[in-house]
């Protein structure tokens, strides 16, 4: 399969049809694993590295689950390819910056992606939409089964599996999910809900944020520690503290709507009004006025039929999906035009909200 | 105005303007972190696969250094300046050369200092192995200090049979 397939195709996991979907964007979960003999990506020399690639990359390729993937070497992916990628959450940051000796391989539905020489020899990952953690382990579980029937995988008996960070031993995953509060953050609660997950041993990140500042209101939790807890109990603990973290967003909902409405209304109608009529838009600020629009949906203020187009929108006003249908770079400005225009194309025909539309209490967020 | 400033705990230089805490396991972690360091660390990565990784390599890097003097892995060459510089490891073995400075970095970092989870199948049936011969040792010696020597016999073909499959 070619890369543009690829990118004009966006993942399974964007269509947001999981459970919770209203509030929890996606679920994901990754492995990471080592081959017995050779030294870590980071330590390991150029041929060491290729050497590693092309025992691993073959192995990956002749997977059930990989029939008729995208499999590429890093340096024949583009900067800008990448960072689609990247933007999709199918590659990190720092696995855009290899070139010769690491690849990444992915299934055509984008709910399964592996790189190869990492951090580590093999991350695994798949990602699902909605609150679906038990399912996305399992998927990515199974493929780690197929792929140690062939490959010999660094396993000390005590610490686990062995990876190149501390900080990964023993099970090697890391199992996330990304939410979306912002009732949370607008009724100024979400740093204590950021310290009660972190007390647990559970770490919650600003999504396309700085730092804890969430852009679009959108975090991700995760678990912290990898050792000393089998995988299933990591992720009963993960679903239960995101279980809970929905049913505050929801009370924060419900409370917003009964007691401060004309802020609530302020932030959908100011959203609604900008994004319909800005000619010039950052990024971030794109991502603030979507953010109260799919509120405004989960809340009824918007028809449920115009979900998707906001949904599309997250990923499609990011920077390198804005470019990657133009030939040349784009300079900021014209990033900002741009990113105006499309927005407005796509809000053309979207009615204005209709506050009094306000669903019932209770029944907000219950897919 | 006089102000007290903090000092980028990566380069040692800058003024730090970013402070990052966590707690992990009930143990609290401060890093401050200058704009440009913040960046290289990933505190500003959206995408959360490094953060606090490599934050806790910093730390992570102080803890092995109490390990001992001069260190270096004999597989792959790697010492504990590397680890400093890196907060990763060079290779596997790794973990057993430098796995004195590394158990109480553990013990920090996790919930528990043994793994819990899951074994790769073939690890599965070695370690049970293992454990099976360990018991029909013990049984055994049990059996020739009661003068059971026909189940004796028995448990000694069973220990060759599993002995062979090595």
């Amino acid at each position: 399969m070619a890369i543009h397939n690829i990118l004009n195709t966006a993942g399974e996991w964007l269509r947001g049809e999981g459970p919770h979907h209203q509030i929890v964007v996606s679920s994901r979960v990754r492995l990471a694993r080592n081959l017995k003999s050779f030294a870590f990506p980071g330590w390991a020399k150029k041929s060491e590295r290729l050497q590693i690639l092309e025992c691993i990359k073959p192995r990956v390729e002749e997977l059930p689950e990989m029939n008729d993937a995208f499999s590429v070497y890093s340096q024949d992916l583009s900067a800008l390819e990448k960072q689609v990628l990247v933007e999709r959450h199918l590659i990190s940051r720092e696995h855009a910056a290899k070139g010769v000796g690491s690849a990444v391989l992915m299934n055509r539905k984008q709910t399964l992606s592996i790189m190869v020489n990492e951090e580590d020899h093999l991350r695994m990952q798949a990602i699902r939409s909605g609150l679906q953690l038990k399912q996305t382990f399992k998927m990515i579980d199974k493929v780690d089964s197929e792929l140690e029937q062939k490959l010999d995988f660094a396993f000390h008996p005590h610490l686990g599996y062995l990876t190149a960070c501390p900080t990964n031993v023993g099970t090697g995953m890391r199992a996330s999910a990304m939410v979306h509060l912002p009732a949370l953050v607008l009724s100024e609660q979400i740093n204590q809900v950021i310290q009660a997950v972190n007390k647990i041993g559970l770490a919650v990140r600003g999504l396309y944020g700085e730092g804890t500042e969430a852009l679009g209101n959108l975090f991700q939790v995760s678990n912290q520690t990898t050792l000393g807890e089998k995988e299933e109990d990591i992720i009963n603990r993960l679903n239960k503290v995101i279980e809970q973290i929905i049913e505050h967003e929801q009370n924060a909902r419900q409370l917003l709507l009964q007691k401060k409405p004309t802020t609530l209304l302020d932030h959908v109608g100011r959203g609604y009004g900008i994004l319909r009529y800005a000619h010039s838009m950052a990024s971030k600020e794109a991502l603030n006025h979507l953010s109260f629009m799919k509120l405004g949906i989960d809340l009824g203020f918007f028809p449920e039929e115009y979900r998707v187009p906001i949904d599309e929108l997250f990923m499609e006003t990011q920077p390198a999906h804005l470019q990657k249908g133009s030939q040349q770079k784009l300079a900021a400005d014209e990033r900002d035009s741009l990113r105006a225009e499309i927005i407005r194309v796509k809000l053309a025909a979207f009615p204005a909200p209709d506050m009094g539309k306000a669903n019932e209490p209770g029944t907000s967020g219950q897919s | 105005m006089w102000q007290f400033a903090m000092i980028c705990d990566v380069c040692k230089k800058n003024q730090a303007t970013v402070f990052f805490t966590q707690i992990v396991g009930g143990k609290l972690q401060k890093v401050n972190l200058c704009e440009a360091c913040s960046k290289e660390n990933g505190v500003t990565d959206p995408f959360g696969f490094s953060l606090a990784d490599k934050l806790l390599g910093l730390g992570a890097a102080q803890e092995i250094e109490r390990g001992g003097g001069v260190q270096r892995c004999p597989v792959c060459g790697f010492s504990q300046a590397d680890f400093k510089k890196t907060g990763r490891l060079g290779c596997a073995a790794c973990y057993e050369t430098f796995s004195e400075g590394l158990q109480s970095l553990l013990k920090g970092m996790h919930k528990g200092t043994a793994h819990v989870g899951k074994v790769p199948s073939r690890m599965q049936r070695s370690i049970e192995r293992e454990q099976q011969l360990k018991d029909l040792h013990s049984n055994l010696r049990k059996a020739v200090a009661e003068e059971d020597y026909e189940s004796a016999a028995q448990i000694r073909d069973q220990i060759r049979g599993l002995e062979v499959e090595t």
